[in-house]
């Protein structure tokens, strides 16, 4: 992108990899060019990365578990910006869509629904807390040493199952991720969609229950009903009124309803 | 500046955080379920961060499937946490033993 200027620039600036370049460093190696929009980029990276993590320990460590739903709305919002950053508009997107509007939602209302002592329910911490943080330490450090284990080899270009496209294609990240989800992963885009569907029919029986005394409405009942069956003509005679055992009876005994 | 290391090791600090939230709240449901979000996206970090670094597009779709599984989780982990709720009026998983598991 900026690299493909003439000589003096390239002489000031310093030598950038290609995009197409699968090797890359570790952690120093940025992904755009040119200095200054690194140092913004590294100052915005920075700031969401605290934050993530800050409101991610939050979320396990406040008190109350809606303000746990909140910092983890907090940490969700900041994942996001961390995608906008390295340019995964539409996960981040995806992200703040399902994430903070679905997922985190439902965990709000399920802990304002439910009437829960959460003091009782902090009893254990200070029982559990030195085995969770020897538990945690060791995932660490593992998660350290595979990470400084782990280097980029020399990839091969064809190792990849979808590139991205490059500068050149005009797409955009959307545009891109659409080309090969319908096309290439349309099967497993599918298998998602039947994923969905299974947990909203499962919360959708396990919650759903008849309670006896409720009355609802019962539209198949109403369809079903003919001026025959609903109707009751009766002719008393004068001054005798209606007879009551044959004639006009209430109408929730004649129906039945259930 | 910023390279994928700084996106793994962001991914590795929520990670870490997710499990060590599961087992200091062993009593509360609800924060092991939110810690699980919290592996889930350390993971959906992990799957982006190479997907960019290493120029493949395959990354941020499994990204979604990822969220895709997130979400029917908390649905259903949530619906059993209701009903549960419903039939003991407690959500303590530590005296779960209904089943005698």
């Amino acid at each position: 992108m900026g690299s493909a200027g003439n000589g003096r620039l390239r002489q000031t600036l310093p030598p950038t990899p290609p995009i197409a370049n699968g090797c890359r460093g570790f952690f120093d190696d940025s992904f755009q060019q040119g200095p200054r929009t690194a140092v913004i980029q590294a100052a915005i990276f920075y700031l969401f990365a605290t934050v993530v993590v800050a409101s991610g320990l939050m979320v396990i460590l406040a008190k109350n578990p809606v303000h746990s739903v909140l910092w983890l709305i907090l940490a969700f919002f900041n994942a996001a910006g961390l995608f906008l950053v390295i340019g995964a508009e539409f996960v981040a997107m995806i992200l703040v869509i399902v994430y903070v509007g679905a997922v985190a939602v439902l965990f709000l209302f399920v802990v304002m629904m439910l009437d829960i002592d959460f003091t009782e329910m902090r009893a254990g911490f200070v029982r559990y807390l030195p085995f969770g943080m020897v538990l945690a330490l060791i995932l660490a450090v593992e998660l350290v040493m595979v990470a400084g284990a782990w280097a980029f080899g020399d990839m091969v270009p064809e190792a990849r199952m979808a590139p991205k496209p490059g500068v050149d294609a005009q797409l955009s990240n959307t545009q891109a991720i659409g080309t090969i989800l319908y096309t290439d992963y349309v099967f497993i885009f599918q298998m998602a969609g039947m994923i969905l569907l299974t947990a909203m029919i499962g919360a959708i029986v396990l919650t759903l229950r008849h309670r006896p005394g409720v009355k609802r409405q019962n539209v198949a009942a109403q369809n079903a009903r003919t001026p025959a069956s609903a109707v009751t003509i009766t002719k008393p005679a004068i001054g005798a009124g209606v007879d009551t055992g044959a004639g006009v009876q209430p109408l929730i005994e004649k129906e039945g309803r259930s | 500046m910023i390279g994928i290391g700084h996106y793994l090791t962001v991914g590795a600090i929520l990670f870490t955080l997710g499990v060590f939230g599961i087992f200091i709240t062993r009593k509360n449901i609800i924060v092991i379920l939110m810690s699980v979000e919290l592996i889930l996206l350390a993971v959906n970090i992990n799957f982006v961060a190479f997907s960019v670094f290493l120029n493949d597009m395959v990354g941020q779709i499994f990204a979604m499937f990822v969220l895709t599984v997130a979400a029917g989780e908390a649905a259903i982990g949530l619906a059993i946490l209701v009903i549960y709720f419903r039939n003991r009026g407690t959500i303590a998983v530590d005296d779960v033993r209904q089943m005698r598991g």
